[in-house]
């Protein structure tokens, strides 16, 4: 098993308050990592550190190392590429205001293909890889606010797979979504592992049995327990951790 | 990748340059009209130049008072408020608290439209209908102080309506609702707890207003008889301190043209004042 | 003051508030009814005072306008017997376009700067607030003399077309910064997230996904910024002067259609003129406002 993303020493402040505490955790490839814990734990503060985009935030610092295949990502790595090689589905969905197909042709151009030809076909291998190419092939250039909640979500997983990046980070992605459209994206990130290395913060316990290979309990800043998720459910080390996932709190 | 970080970084640049043309822009206006009015007041003399009553840039020797001036725009400013305040604070009222929501619709561009008719046009209609109609008035020149104050009037009321209505818009519906409770009618509800609620953003509005008023130009060259003396009765002409420039500048020469731009700085620093006042009001508003 | 029910039971009247919500009138005193009466009556009143005059004065315009609207008045060359307003429609025209070509950069990146790139508690944001907001209270003929001072004397450009649209650039500055401002505030942060998590840059985002969302608001103040220039006179008669033919170049003086309304009917000589010239002037800011509302309209919808 390799190490994708490998997070030492992290320890990161909003203003006076210190959201995460001496994080150390090792992210394998190819695997699903889900991060649990309840609302306010750090789990989606360090999702968003893997590619940076707590520095859109005011006031954010951190300290400590994040590497991306043993390279500094708060070092000398352009944010831009690293964003690219680490894309992010997030909570809420959040197609932008244009056609399908511009939607999902955004990160290409972006990074330099202007060509018709390959974005027509990145366009069709990413709604394919999302498993949305079937209901959206005849109105791609329809605005994509049309589109069901479930449909905009696994539309957003297509722009991130646009951009071809290694690993994808999903921040709560069914949160917002109906059963039905829950279960499309599960199956899909299912499938998704054997090309990607996938971390997924979420609410709901079942989900990260279902579907995660390990699962990072969090509480308060840190990471209580971390180990593989048969593990984790039914013998948790840490008394924080079975008072948790047998609901006696959060 | 080089490449891109200098695009970037330059067009960050580029972005902060024109945030700074406003600054520019408000600190060469300061700078050319206090640069070219201050030097002609201290040839006449402060006292002479904002006291004298005597406005003659042709008399031998020349005499440069503007108190007729500025006693023009104050008198015709404080016309336009008691015309125009009450009207305005009333229809804003109907606008939000009485005002059907379809019938809204329709009003509330009207009021964008009066906004935006230039006051060119504001001006020929005081001339061909107010002016005639104020003929009427034994005793009545017809351009007259009351005249210019009645249009002057009609011209702020979209500012007034406009600031009024979104103050009053923004009291909080428990206000109206405990006077309800209180056993008070739709009316008084809406006058004796919304309105007072909404007293500052209404201030402002007033302020605004003012500012609209005094610096008004075209309109009122065109109905207020523009005589350069104190106005005496609201049915005679008065001469404002932007008609004093707008009506001389073009041939003025020398002192003559250097006391119309001092006339323009005093209207300037009354304007400045007014500003100032407003967002004292408008902060005072927001913190409480 | 005549309100016997309560005075004393504010506490119980707010905690049963709902019943008396449902009552609705519950004043049955006299004076208090007769209050009520007189307040309506005054709103009502002034409400209607105030939508008689605008349209009395849009239908007066009209009515009186359009039957002097003779082909004369539309000929290419101006000259005093015909009083053709076509010169000065070209001189706004250009002056419209010119002003426009010089504010809508600067006021739309100052208005970026503010809403994407300066961080919070950044000194120089208020700065440019309070001098975007001094600029936004400067009457206009404040603008015509500094104008005056500056473009036409200062640089020597004389009177002419670019001293105009320079000073009237200032002017419209104010105006289409605080519509794009606001545009570029209602534009959701989820958009910008999105954006940077493929990997784009602050630049690609902002003119990419923020900016064309916030088009709509944009283009709104900018038809209003539009509708100031055609209507201004102050600023403009000692700026780029009331010379009647079409400015050619930069550097040559005209009129614009609000001057020549003003000259027509100062000399008092072609009322009939006139009136056919406030029609057309008229007409253009009211299809300005009809586009600016529709536009806005469009922006609420979505």
């Amino acid at each position: 098993m390799n190490t994708k993303i490998m997070v030492k020493d992290l320890e990161l402040h909003y203003g006076t308050f210190h959201a995460l505490k001496n994080i150390n955790i090792d992210l394998p490839e190819n695997e699903v990592t889900a991060f649990i814990g309840p609302s306010g734990c750090g789990k989606s503060t360090l999702l968003k550190s893997l590619n940076r985009m707590n520095d859109l935030v005011e006031g954010c610092k951190i300290d400590g190392k994040v590497t991306l295949d043993g390279e500094d990502i708060y070092g000398d790595m352009d944010v831009n590429l690293l964003r690219r090689r680490v894309g992010m589905v997030f909570q809420k969905p959040n197609p932008f205001p244009m056609s399908i197909y511009d939607n999902i042709a955004f990160g290409p151009r972006t990074h330099g293909i202007h060509s018709k030809r390959r974005l027509d076909e990145i366009v069709e291998r990413s709604l394919r890889g999302a498993a949305i190419w079937d209901e959206v092939k005849d109105r791609l250039d329809k605005s994509a606010l049309g589109m069901s909640g479930g449909q905009q979500q696994r539309l957003c997983i297509a722009r991130a797979l646009a951009i071809e990046p290694e690993v994808l980070l999903m921040d709560e992605p069914t949160s917002a979504l109906d059963p039905i459209s829950t279960n499309k994206v599960e199956e899909l990130v299912e499938d998704l592992k054997k090309d990607y290395t996938i971390i997924m913060v979420t609410h709901n316990m079942q989900q990260a049995a279902r579907i995660s290979d390990r699962t990072a309990f969090f509480l308060l800043g840190e990471v209580v327990e971390y180990s593989e998720t048969g593990e984790l459910f039914s013998s948790p080390r840490d008394k924080r951790t079975e008072d948790y996932i047998t609901g006696r709190f959060g | 990748m080089k490449k891109q970080q200098i695009v970037e970084k330059s067009m960050a640049g580029l972005f902060f340059l024109c945030a700074c043309v406003s600054i520019v822009a408000v600190l060469l206006i300061c700078y050319f009209m206090f640069a070219n009015g201050i030097p002609a007041m201290k040839e006449i003399g402060f006292g002479n130049f904002l006291l004298g009553t005597t406005w003659a840039p042709k008399n031998e020797p020349a005499s440069f008072g503007i108190l007729p001036m500025i006693v023009g725009s104050v008198c015709v400013t404080l016309g336009a408020i008691v015309i125009g305040v009450p009207i305005g604070i009333l229809t804003a009222v109907f606008l939000s608290r009485f005002c059907p929501k379809s019938l809204h619709g329709v009003l509330e561009p009207m009021v964008q439209l009066m906004a935006g008719i230039p006051s060119i046009l504001y001006g020929f209609f005081g001339m061909v209908v107010l002016v005639p109609l104020l003929r009427n008035i034994p005793g009545c020149a017809g351009v007259s102080l009351l005249a210019a104050a009645v249009l002057l009037g009609i011209m702020i009321l979209p500012t007034i309506i406009n600031l009024s209505e979104s103050a009053i818009r923004a009291v909080p519906d428990s206000y109206y609702e405990g006077a309800l409770a209180l056993g008070a009618t739709h009316e008084r509800a809406v006058f004796y707890a919304v309105l007072p609620a909404a007293k500052s953003g209404i201030l402002a509005a007033i302020v605004l207003g003012i500012g609209r008023a005094i610096g008004e130009t075209m309109a009122v060259i065109m109905v207020a008889g523009n005589q350069a003396i104190l106005p005496r009765s609201l049915f005679k002409g008065v001469r404002t301190m932007t008609a004093n420039i707008v009506l001389e500048m073009g041939y003025a020469t020398g002192i003559h043209r250097e006391a119309l731009i001092a006339t323009g700085v005093v209207l300037f620093v009354f304007i400045l004042i007014i500003n100032l006042t407003f967002s004292v009001i408008k902060k005072r508003g927001e913190s409480a | 003051m005549n309100e016997p029910t309560t005075a004393m039971g504010y506490r119980r009247n707010v905690l049963d508030s709902r019943e008396h919500v449902a009552r609705r009138t519950p004043s049955k005193t006299p004076s208090g009814r007769a209050q009520a009466l007189g307040l309506r009556g005054a709103v009502y009143a002034a409400a209607g005072l105030t939508f008689f005059v605008l349209l009395f004065l849009i239908g007066y315009i009209l009515v009186r306008g359009i039957p002097y609207l003779t082909p004369s008045l539309f000929e290419w060359k101006y000259t005093s017997d015909n009083c053709s307003m076509m010169p000065a429609i070209v001189t706004t025209l250009k002056m419209t376009g010119l002003s426009l070509l010089i504010a809508i950069p600067i006021s739309v990146f100052t208005a970026v700067y503010l809403v994407e790139y300066a961080k919070r508690g950044n000194r120089l944001v208020g700065l440019i607030r309070l001098t975007t907001e001094t600029l936004s209270g400067i009457p206009s003929i404040v603008y015509g003399l500094f104008g005056l001072l500056f473009f036409v004397t200062q640089l020597g450009w004389g009177m002419s077309l670019a001293a105009g649209a320079l000073t009237l650039a200032i002017m419209i500055l104010p105006l289409i910064m605080r519509s794009t401002e606001e545009a570029l505030l209602a534009v959701p942060d989820l958009y910008r997230e999105a954006s940077f998590g493929l990997g784009a840059g602050k630049l690609r985002t902002t003119f990419r996904i923020v900016l064309p969302s916030a088009m709509p608001g944009i283009l709104a103040g900018i038809i209003l910024a539009v509708g100031r220039v055609v209507g201004e006179t102050a600023a403009l008669m000692y700026t780029a002067g009331t010379a009647t033919d079409a400015a050619s170049g930069l550097l040559s003086s005209g009129r614009t259609l609000a001057v020549h309304m003003y000259c027509l009917s100062s000399e008092g000589l072609h009322t009939n003129q006139a009136y056919a010239t406030a029609v057309v002037l008229l007409l253009i800011v009211l299809v300005m406002n009809t586009i600016s509302a529709l536009v806005a309209r469009k922006l609420t919808k979505s």
